[in-house]
């Protein structure tokens, strides 16, 4: 990582807003990749679509760009209908998933190419691409010919090609999907700055829900083309809607219940007692186990377990558990004492207050 | 070392039969061909010793009643028949082979079965049958005539434009097979990105969709200038006197005015100017196509 680059020009236009209404798109009877969709994109927004693969994430941003049609419902970008409106007239740019560089093109001559499209001076041109190469990284490999680039750098490309132009409206499918860890976490930083910076609304795609919830203003989860939540990060995490949000958003702990009255609910590892919301599951955050050695003074309400595996995780470990013949998660920091061993009993004291409930998958 | 001498003979049993193959079918005759094209013409007809540039010099032009253009205009011509030629049936294969490769699977194989067939019946019987279809009294000579290009009672043919419209049946085939293959494997997502980054239909046609074809444009134009340049039979049977090419110059001198140094001459120059052809269309390539060798 060398020098912060120069900071870009504060743009005139403002970002647009983007209304999504009532959208479907079916490629056949049987395969229906968005099936009614509505949401609102504030300008300027950070905006990520989350799901698992093949549930309509890219198709989504293709109907923005332009590039498919919906088969019914609406689509406003800048508050301006997006009917008939070709992909070359909206000031929206895209990052493939599949990266779609030009093969004949070297690295300069990709990214060049939206700015020459748009007839800018040369001056504006070489700026931009030195300004925007040396924001990603690949300031060195400019003269290289694409298919002397690696997967990582290619999808640098592709991110650049786009970035460049600084569009109203960036559509990114899985733009640093291919990147290790480092180079991922320090363009996820960046990316938020330079959003915030050039006041750029960004439509997001990843399946992954750590990145999602470390970037995003707003997530929207979407499940078999149709959304199952939208919301911030923290009420996606905290209170997902269903057992799909739950579990894609790394829940693991989800208790079916199997009574509720007015003075608590009955799960499989026991009764909880506590003024709980009508619902189908008890989801448990990592944060609502704490886990205490048998020959820790107990606390109130502890129920036993037997630790069966224990997954060391850096700054925490990750403990798999049975309770009463039912698995559960529980993770303890790493303070350089030793923790409890696989076979060890265990007592867990369970915070309610951090536990939510929520309905079984396509009620909500 | 009976390794090394099984690995050798190994080797020479596999090299032999190639190198012998090139050696008798290429290198000898071509060698023959270039040393026939300095003898001298004997009085009956028969190549004879006194090596000499008398072929070359009469093929300039230079004869017993000093300097006529005729063979210098033949061989321009046949420069500007297969230029004119390539350029027609480019236009033509160009939209065909993106028609076809857009059409459902089983329609594809039948279309092309349908461009390819007609190459399988004999060169003489193709041309024929324009013969056939331009002669004078015919519907399409009728018509021209009535539209005012020839004179009425006069085909279509012998003419330079038979001539071309034989070439450019001939050839087509050469040039949709290897357009529709790049069409075949054209990748819709470089379209799609040109579009989304600004690219009218024009500009993304130019600049996603023309460099993905240009390899195979090029093919094309390698596989239907070269044999149309030599073209025979098209040009004996359709173009009558005035639309002679250079093939016809030497097929003459071997098979009727027995001036074999003539027409080994004839094949030389040939050889030189398709060689020429190559190269520029080379330069052409890897001026299109960004640096990329594009061709061979
Ligand atoms: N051109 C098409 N023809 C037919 N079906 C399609 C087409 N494009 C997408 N689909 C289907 O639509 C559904 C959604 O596809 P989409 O590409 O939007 O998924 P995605 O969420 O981007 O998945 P991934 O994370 O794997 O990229 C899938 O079931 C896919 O098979
Ligand atoms: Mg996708």
């Amino acid at each position: 990582m060398s020098e912060p680059a120069p900071p870009m020009q504060q743009r005139a236009r403002s970002a647009s807003s983007i209304g999504i209404d009532q959208v479907s798109r079916r490629f056949a009877a049987d395969a229906v990749a968005l099936d009614d969709v509505s949401l609102d994109i504030q300008p300027g927004e950070f905006f990520t679509l989350l799901g698992p693969s093949g549930c309509g994430k890219t198709t989504l941003l293709r109907l923005l760009a332009g590039l498919d049609q919906p088969d019914s419902g609406l689509i406003h970008i800048g508050g301006r209908s997006m009917q008939g409106v070709p992909p070359h007239r909206r000031s929206v740019n895209t990052v493939f998933q599949s990266y779609a560089l030009f093969p004949h093109r070297n690295v300069r001559e990709n990214i060049r190419f939206g700015l020459e499209m748009q007839r800018l001076s040369a001056a504006e041109i070489s700026r931009r691409i030195e300004r925007t190469a040396a924001l990603i990284g690949i300031d060195k490999l400019l003269e290289r010919g694409i298919d002397q680039l690696s997967g990582g750098q290619r999808q640098r490309v592709a991110l650049a090609r786009a970035l460049v132009n600084e569009p109203d409206v960036l559509l990114l499918d899985e733009p640093l999907s291919a990147l290790d860890a480092g180079l991922r976490g320090r363009l996820q930083i960046e990316l938020r700055r330079l959003q915030r910076q050039l006041g750029m609304t960004f439509v997001f795609v990843t399946h992954d829900q750590e990145e999602a919830m470390v970037m995003s203003d707003r997530i929207a989860v979407l499940n078999h083309g149709r959304l199952a939540q939208i919301g911030t990060p923290q009420a996606i995490y905290e209170k997902p809607a269903d057992e799909f949000v739950a579990r894609f958003m790394g829940h693991e702990n989800l208790l079916p219940i199997k009574k509720s009255d007015a003075t608590g609910i009955e799960t499989p590892i026991g009764r909880f007692s506590g003024d709980f919301a009508e619902g189908a599951y008890l989801l448990l955050p990592p944060q609502s186990l704490i886990l205490h050695r048998l020959d820790q003074p107990a606390a109130p309400d502890c129920i036993e377990a037997v630790v069966d595996e224990c997954l060391y995780r850096g700054g925490m470990t990750e403990y798999r558990l049975s309770c009463s013949d039912w698995p559960l998660v529980a993770t303890l920091a790493n303070q350089g004492r030793p923790g409890p061993a696989a076979g060890d009993r265990v007592r867990l004291e369970v915070v309610t207050r951090a536990a939510a409930v929520l309905q079984a998958e396509g009620d909500g | 070392m009976p390794k090394l001498a099984r690995d050798t003979q190994h080797l020479l049993l596999t090299v032999t039969p190639g190198v012998l193959c090139i050696l008798v079918f290429l290198v000898l005759p071509s060698l023959y061909l270039m040393g026939m094209a300095f003898l001298t013409n004997g009085p009956y007809g028969l190549p004879t010793l006194p090596l000499s540039l008398q072929a070359f010099r009469e093929l300039a032009g230079f004869g017993f009643l000093g300097w006529s253009p005729g063979n210098l205009y033949t061989l321009l011509r046949s420069v500007w028949q297969t230029l004119l030629a390539t350029l027609i049936v480019t236009l033509i294969a160009y939209p065909a082979a993106y028609y076809i490769s857009t059409r459902p699977a089983r329609w594809r194989a039948l279309m092309l079965l349908a461009v390819v067939v007609p190459s399988w019946t004999n060169q003489v019987i193709r041309s024929v049958g324009w013969m056939n279809i331009l002669a004078p009294g015919t519907p399409l000579a009728d018509f021209a005539a009535r539209l005012g290009f020839i004179e009425p009672q006069m085909g279509l043919f012998p003419s330079q434009f038979a001539v071309i419209i034989g070439l450019v049946y001939n050839f087509l085939p050469f040039m949709v097979l290897p357009l529709y293959a790049a069409f075949e494997k054209l990748d819709m997502a470089q379209v799609e990105a040109a579009r989304d980054l600004f690219a009218s239909p024009l500009s993304a046609f130019r600049h996603a969709v023309f460099p993905q074809t240009l390899p195979g444009l090029m093919a094309g134009v390698v596989l239907v200038a070269i044999p149309a340049f030599g073209m025979y039979v098209v040009t004996e049977l359709l173009g009558g006197g005035r639309s002679m090419m250079i093939g016809n110059l030497v097929a003459r001198q071997f098979a009727q005015a027995s001036n074999w140094p003539l027409g080994a001459a004839g094949a030389l120059i040939m050889i030189a100017v398709t060689l020429i052809g190559l190269k520029v269309l080379r330069n052409l390539g890897r001026r299109l196509g960004g640096d990329r060798e594009v061709v061979l």
